[in-house]
């Protein structure tokens, strides 16, 4: 630890496609888990023993690891009342906390404006990957979104150096002067030389950065590493985001295969960033929030699973206390929720926790309400 | 030919199309401004797009119906079609009458939902609506199959007033009330859809719109002021003669076709911008009785039309089909149309996939620092690239003019051959000095092409180019 108090920082790594939470965190002992899960089912004996209940897909060895140093938060049984298994919606609801309207605002958008009010930094929230997810969406909130942080910037396509440079500084030049032209080309101008400001910061990250930690060669992996490299860069980057390739948990068929391949990538991916960070020691002020937007069908359909319900999420980070947090939901067929497994925490209780005892901000104008702060923290 | 002409001709090819290069501007200015605007709302005058070319270079288009092979087509579809208003009428009903590939039982559902666009799009609008309450994939999308007489499910009922023909209010006032709702969800009880077949083994099949007059609610009920036994096409018909419903179809066409409005959940108190240019397409909709492409008839030979350049903010659809029509790329099926077409959803629009039933948002939302940066880089180095045929053609044009051309000349010739854009003063001066420090421009050499790609690059840079 410095002397001086380090800004709390969040990452996200966002499961798209909706996690099997069955065959992630798995009720091993429970004989209804093997009887819904004749085909996709993950053998006892392989399973991670957390207790003598439940324990982790065999994948996920790096997150035990973790986990066994007291590091992860399980949050068993998340969702959200009246759930959709769309998955465009349900993560719509997950990115605005809006279940009953269609919001166009991010949770993560309306914490960055509170971060930095005055936007005296246009790097405190970054994504990682191509298009910008909702959940960092707000107006009038610069976020950088970085497809390849090695190559990223404004006109990347000049190859040649001096004529690309030639080119940006034009492109300054000729932006500068819309700030003031009416609204419109204001926002233009702004958003523009915010990215190429946030772009000419984010290309210095790279070369600054060394490290023991060997990342896998997978999106994910190297997402991961990229945030890992712009934390240390210390650029004040409070927010930075990134997701797993579009719909990949999204296990319809070829589950065992496919899910097992995912879950050693997320799971190494992630344990090798908070390793890295370690080696740094720049690990202290990091959380990081994995979550899908939806569990899977508590039933199999032969090689995969179908959309359902009640999720997993986990929180892990030398500032988390560790452990089991919530009930696992029952699988017992009077208890399900059409077939799928009954939400007991609600997400937006998980995010008032990360707002408030995490990153200091008040909780209740970015969830909508007011919710139970889980005491993961 | 005058220059005037040609800016004209860019600016209609741009709106009522996806643009076009300097030499189809030529012909056009040739063939007069009222001439392409009747061709252009006439597309049967045209061939339509060989399916049986896609069906033999991309039979995954055809007969399997994951989103982005679904995206591909259409794409494909905009960039090649000589009936370029045809498709571009279809994302206009699209980016209104959203239906979602998230939630459709039969994804290709929506294609042939596309299909109705196309043909019906520049017609009657009553005729349309009817379509559209008779459209398997909206009857799903808003779950009208989920309302029984007994039970009624508003989704559909409450969207066909807010979303797809009044909007909810306008100068000021409501266009209907709660009660208008729930009559209008009862008269649509029983208008569903045949009952899915199981997706396995034989895959998936289309749906089929029904009636069932056993479900259907058939007591009486007040709507808008009228009170009968109404069915669905009798609500049809009461909202047709609205003139919440002339607006609302004026200032969705002046919004997509002449210059950016307020969003639209704004218009029920913000007046449009342009009121008499509204009057005047709603008075067309009532002449033409309700028809659409009468409508954009009188809209593209108007003066606020033709006044209205650059006033709109391109769509990432509009932004990545235009820079491919303009280089000649993607003519022909070939690789590299998936990681094309995927630009417009990482520019923000996911096409077939809205965020909400309620569409994308457009203007100015469709700019932010993830979208920009996507937008300036795919669209410079499509520009740029001296291999493409119509950058090509652009360099050749210049070259003709003489052994050498002036830095202002390359600049100006080079928005010239982008559909006549034009720059801020101060933009064009650094860009012409740009291009004097760099140089004498003799045409004649290699490296010519280099410097006129390099422009267009700068060009396409500006933020006077995210407009059409």
């Amino acid at each position: 630890m410095t002397s001086t108090k380090k800004d709390p920082v969040l990452v996200v790594l966002q499961l798209s496609g909706g996690n099997d939470a069955l065959n992630t965190l798995i009720p091993y002992s429970d004989p209804l888990y093997l009887d819904n899960r004749p085909n996709v089912r993950i053998e006892p004996e392989r399973v991670l023993q957390i207790n003598d209940q439940i324990g982790f897909n065999p994948a996920m060895g790096p997150i035990k690891r973790l986990y066994d140093e007291g590091k992860v938060a399980v949050i068993q049984g998340i969702g959200y009342p009246n759930p959709s298994r769309s998955h465009f919606r349900s993560m719509d609801i997950w990115h605005t906390c809006e279940p009953d309207k269609v919001g166009d605002e991010g949770w993560l958008g309306r914490a960055l404006k509170d971060l930095d009010p005055q936007k005296e930094n246009v790097l405190t929230g970054v994504n990682f990957g191509r298009g910008l997810p909702r959940a960092l969406v707000a107006p009038g909130v610069p976020v950088a979104s970085v497809g390849n942080l090695e190559t990223y910037g404004v006109l990347t396509g000049i190859e040649i150096e001096e004529q690309r440079s030639k080119a940006l500084d034009v492109f300054s030049r000729v932006y500068s002067p819309m700030i003031g032209q009416g609204p419109v080309l204001d926002y233009f101008a702004q958003t523009g030389l915010d990215a190429l400001e946030g772009a000419d910061i984010l290309s210095t990250a790279p070369s600054m950065y060394s490290s023991t930690v060997e990342y896998g060669g997978d999106v994910v992996a190297q997402y991961m590493r990229n945030i890992a490299q712009v934390h240390l860069a210390g650029l004040g980057t409070r927010v930075l985001y990134t997701t797993a390739p579009y719909n990949s948990f999204d296990t319809h068929a070829g589950e065992i295969a496919n899910h097992t391949r995912l879950w050693t990538e997320a799971s190494n991916a992630v344990a090798d960033f908070h390793d890295d960070l370690k080696e740094h020691d720049a690990g202290d002020n990091v959380i990081t929030l994995v979550f899908t937007e939806f569990g899977r069908r508590v039933h199999d359909n032969g090689s995969g699973t179908d959309h359902g319900s009640g999720g997993v999420a986990f929180v892990i980070g030398d500032a988390v206390k560790g452990g089991l947090y919530g009930e696992y939901p029952s699988l017992e067929e009077n208890k399900l929720l059409e077939g799928d497994l009954h939400f007991n925490n609600d997400f937006r209780s998980l995010y008032s926790a990360l707002l408030e005892k995490w990153m200091g901000l008040d909780a209740k104008p970015i969830v909508n309400g007011a919710f139970e702060q889980m005491d993961f923290i | 030919m005058a220059d005037k002409d040609i800016a004209l001709m860019a600016h209609l090819m741009r709106r009522a199309g996806f643009g076009a290069t300097y030499e189809e501007l030529e012909a056009r200015v040739a063939n007069g401004y009222e001439a392409t605007v009747e061709e252009l709302l006439n597309p049967e005058s045209q061939p339509a797009i060989e399916r049986d070319v896609l069906m033999r270079y991309q039979p995954q288009w055809v007969s399997q119906a994951g989103l982005e092979g679904q995206q591909e087509e259409w794409t494909f579809r905009m960039i090649n079609t000589k009936r370029p208003l045809e498709e571009k009428i279809a994302l206009f009903w699209h980016q209104i009458f959203c239906t979602g590939h998230a939630k459709c039982e039969y994804p290709k559902q929506q294609q042939i939902e596309f299909d109705m666009f196309r043909t019906m799009g520049m017609g009657n609008f009553e005729h349309l609506l009817m379509g559209l309450a008779t459209d398997p994939a909206m009857v799903f999308y808003l779950d009208n199959c989920m309302s029984h007489k007994d039970a009624i499910n508003e989704n559909w009922g409450r969207e066909l007033l807010e979303l797809f023909s009044m909007g909810v209010g306008m100068d000021g006032h409501a266009n209907y009330s709660e009660d208008d709702v729930k009559e209008c969800a009862r008269a649509f009880t029983g208008w569903t859809v045949t009952n899915s077949v199981p997706r396995y083994p034989y895959g998936k099949y289309e749906a089929a719109f029904i009636y069932d007059p056993a479900d259907h609610d058939d007591g009486e009920k007040t709507f808008l002021g009228e009170t009968g036994n109404f069915n669905g096409e009798d609500i049809v018909s009461i909202i047709a003669k609205q003139p919440g419903t002339a607006r609302f179809v004026a200032r969705h066409l002046y919004n997509f076709f002449v210059a950016d409005e307020p969003q639209v959940p704004a218009w029920q108190n913000t007046p449009p911008r342009d009121p008499e240019a509204i009057k005047m397409l709603e008075d067309e909709y009532y002449r033409s009785n309700y028809n659409i492409g009468s409508m954009l008839s009188v809209l593209f030979n108007s003066d606020f039309f033709k006044n209205a350049r650059f006033t709109k903010v391109k769509s990432p659809t509009e932004t990545v089909v235009s820079t491919m029509r303009l280089v000649g790329d993607f003519d022909m099926p070939k690789p590299g149309m998936n990681a094309m077409t995927l630009t417009i959803r990482y520019m923000g629009q996911d096409l077939l996939n809205p965020p909400t039933v309620e569409g994308w948002h457009t203007g100015r939302e469709w700019i932010d620092s993830g979208t920009l940066v996507e937008r300036i880089n795919f669209t410079a180095d499509a520009v740029g690239n001296t291999s493409h045929r119509g950058v090509q053609n652009i360099i050749n044009r210049l070259a003709s003019e003489g052994e050498t051309i002036s830095p202002e000349r390359l600049v100006d010739g080079c928005l010239e051959m982008l559909g006549a854009y034009e720059l801020a003063e101060v933009t064009r001066t650094e860009l012409v000095d740009l291009a004097r420090n760099e140089g004498e421009l003799r045409t004649g050499t290699e490296e010519f092409g280099q410097r006129v790609g390099q422009m267009l690059q700068s060009i396409v840079a500006t933020t006077e180019y995210l407009f059409a």
